[in-house]
């Protein structure tokens, strides 16, 4: 958000260098054509250099090489746009123009990164092999392996999204319970305090054996991973309530109901959070685990599977789409928050 | 300003009486109990604003806290219209020194909360309107607590107390922490919805000034454990002015009583 702001903001400030010795904006338009010049240089070398002779033969070099075409000449076609669009009106074709000429340097870096990539591999044969491949290695296998790992990763998503549900919903319910009830508390945090710290990986030998499928196994695992930080942190952040907010409530007449529901809980609100983020980081771990050892599918799975034929364009394959799921994953749950807690002092958007 | 419709009883009738009956009561502190309220004995009648004036630290939140019903007195009694007070009812509501507004609802939210929790807010949702508009916060409905001034955060748990129609106001420092203007505003605006809403009023103050500017009886407490020094009634038509020398005069006495005559 914070990026997009600097961005729009770049266009229409008049003349005058910019704090960190950034180029004035006037360059704008010059420092895209540098970009798709690089883009183009990308392209023309992927295809036109010949491969390394002793490498193997790479399929799908000219798919790749005008993907890097495309790229460029969108840059080109972004250039003038650029110009044209200063000072910036509104409307979605300047704010996209916006948002690419803030991350012109990182386009640049990464027309470098690719051309660098593809001379070590494919060009020069510098790097050892199999553990290294070129750029159109992972785009072979996103053209011709597509089914196999939409399939993975529709499987993991299942298996993620079920285990995370199920822990977030326990982890705040016994959040709850043991924050407000003396008794739940007195028998349940000992328990949480011996089990809390154990990584939930650990109990993967049993759960395989204990659970009637390795799916279901998989799922309690990540439950666990991800409910004992939102249980810790929801009981923390009940326990942490004003106590005169419940005064407030008790003399307009409140219910023991109301009290948990409207008060305890979205107090507690900002805790469970952080609890949920930190769920979601060690069910990410746990998935990626049980799908190892256990589960017979999902990303984990194909990762392991692309390690034991040696396959590593599509073990780099997986990981790139992974990242990006993961990070998705990360951000819709910062949406989620900023969503429920725009009451929060500074986080207000009007 | 728009007048809250006084649903039931109209007029002075609305008001509670309050029997506060040798109650005493202590706090556990560091193991030794720690007396706080000693055999007080107070009696409140329907329509009154009584100011309870002490040092601080005395006691008065704490006899404030067991009238409103938070907790049971360690001894003694206390009656609501001749009944023993079993625990908190939005007949009797308080405005803490803190505004303690809930900082995820919005103003309005906030106002509204007695009435949610009654379960009354599809019934009589227009009352929440009707406070926010008494205490001047019209436009600002769907405002955030950190978004309003400090007097304006008072005036909205304000709006939260009234709209229960309650029949004991308990005002725990209500003005504490405000500009000297804001406050001097806030009593009259007080006092005004005090005489024709016809609420019981109790109010806790350390201004001097403020309780004979707004009460008709003063209860002077001695230090913790307090205990009632002197019970004196302003017998002064309203509105009253503050530069009125009977008021004068009782100023002089309840500073001898609090034992700083010689600032006089
Ligand atoms: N919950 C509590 N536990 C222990 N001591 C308390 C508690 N509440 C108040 N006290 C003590 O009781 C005394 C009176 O407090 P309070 O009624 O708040 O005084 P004030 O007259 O200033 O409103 C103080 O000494 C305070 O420390
Ligand atoms: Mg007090």
């Amino acid at each position: 958000m914070s990026v997009n702001d600097t961005a729009a903001a770049l266009p229409a400030a008049t003349g005058g260098a910019l704090p960190n010795g950034a180029p004035i904006p006037s360059a704008l338009p010059l420092r895209f054509s540098a970009a798709a010049l690089l883009w183009f240089a990308a392209s023309g070398m992927t295809a036109l250099w010949p491969d390394a002779p002793d490498a193997q033969e790479w399929e799908r070099t000219g798919e790749f090489a005008s993907l890097l075409l495309v790229a460029a000449g969108l840059l080109a076609l972004a250039a003038p746009l650029s110009a044209i669009l200063r000072p910036a009106p509104r409307g979605w074709l300047a704010a996209t123009t916006a948002g690419l000429s803030a991350s012109v340097p990182w386009l640049i870096a990464l027309a470098l990164g690719v051309i660098g990539w593809e001379i070590l591999t494919a060009k020069l044969n510098l790097l050892p092999r199999p553990f290294f491949v070129p750029p159109q290695a992972l785009l072979e296998v996103y053209l011709d392996d597509w089914p196999r790992l939409l399939d993975c990763f529709a499987a993991s998503l299942r298996l993620l999204v079920t285990g995370y549900a199920v822990g977030s919903a326990l982890g705040v319910v016994a959040g709850v319970a043991i924050g407000w009830s003396r008794a739940v508390g007195y028998w349940v945090h000992p328990v949480l305090r011996l089990i809390g710290p154990l990584p939930a990986t650990a109990w993967l030998p049993i759960a395989f054996f204990a659970f009637p499928t390795s799916w279901s196994a998989s799922v309690f695992l990540i439950a666990l991973a991800s409910g004992v930080p939102v249980t810790i942190l929801t009981w923390s952040g009940v326990a942490g309530v004003n106590s005169a907010y419940y005064d407030i409530a008790r003399t307009l007449g409140a219910s023991q109901r109301f009290l948990v529901l409207k008060v305890a809980v979205p107090a507690a609100m900002p805790h469970v959070f952080v609890g949920l983020f930190m769920g979601l980081g060690a069910s990410f771990a746990v998935l990626v685990v049980a799908e190892m050892l256990g589960v017979k599918s999902g990303v984990g799975w194909y990762l392991q599977w692309a390690q034991g034929w040696a396959a590593y364009g599509n073990m780099y394959a997986a990981l790139l789409v992974m990242a990006l799921v993961c990070s998705g994953l990360v951000t819709l749950l910062f949406h989620v928050r900023d969503h429920l807690l725009a009451w929060q002092k500074g986080m207000l958007k009007w | 300003m728009v007048a809250l419709e006084n649903t039931d009883t109209a007029g002075m009738t609305a008001g509670m009486t309050i029997d506060v009956q040798a109650v005493s009561h202590s706090f556990e502190l560091h193991g030794a109990p720690l007396p706080v309220l000693d055999g007080v004995e107070l009696r409140v009648e329907p329509g009154e604003l009584v100011a309870l004036l002490g040092p601080s630290g005395c006691g008065k939140s704490t006899l404030l806290r067991l009238i409103a019903g938070l907790e049971p007195p360690s001894h003694g009694r206390i009656l609501a219209d001749g009944r023993p007070i079993a625990g908190p009812d939005p007949s009797r509501v308080v405005v803490f020194q803190d505004p303690t507004l809930y900082p995820w609802r919005t103003v309005r939210d906030n106002a509204a909360l007695g009435l949610e929790a009654r379960g009354l807010l599809r019934s009589q949702g227009h009352r929440v309107d009707e406070a926010l508009a008494l205490v001047g916060l019209t436009g600002f409905e769907k405002a955030y607590p950190h978004q309003l001034s400090g007097g304006m955060a008072q005036r909205a748990a304000l709006a939260r107390a009234l709209v229960n129609d309650p029949r004991l106001l308990v005002l725990d420092e209500p003005l504490g922490k405000l500009d000297s203007l804001t406050r001097l505003a806030m009593q009259s605006e007080l006092v005004e919805l005090w005489r024709r809403a016809g609420f019981t009023g109790l109010l806790v103050t350390h201004d001097i000034e403020e309780a004979l500017f707004m009460a008709t009886r003063v209860i002077v407490f001695s230090e913790r454990p307090a205990r009632i020094k002197a019970d004196l009634p302003i017998d002064r038509p309203y509105p009253r002015h503050r530069g009125d020398p009977v008021l004068t005069e009782l100023r002089h006495r309840i500073l001898e009583l609090l034992g700083l005559a010689e600032t006089w």
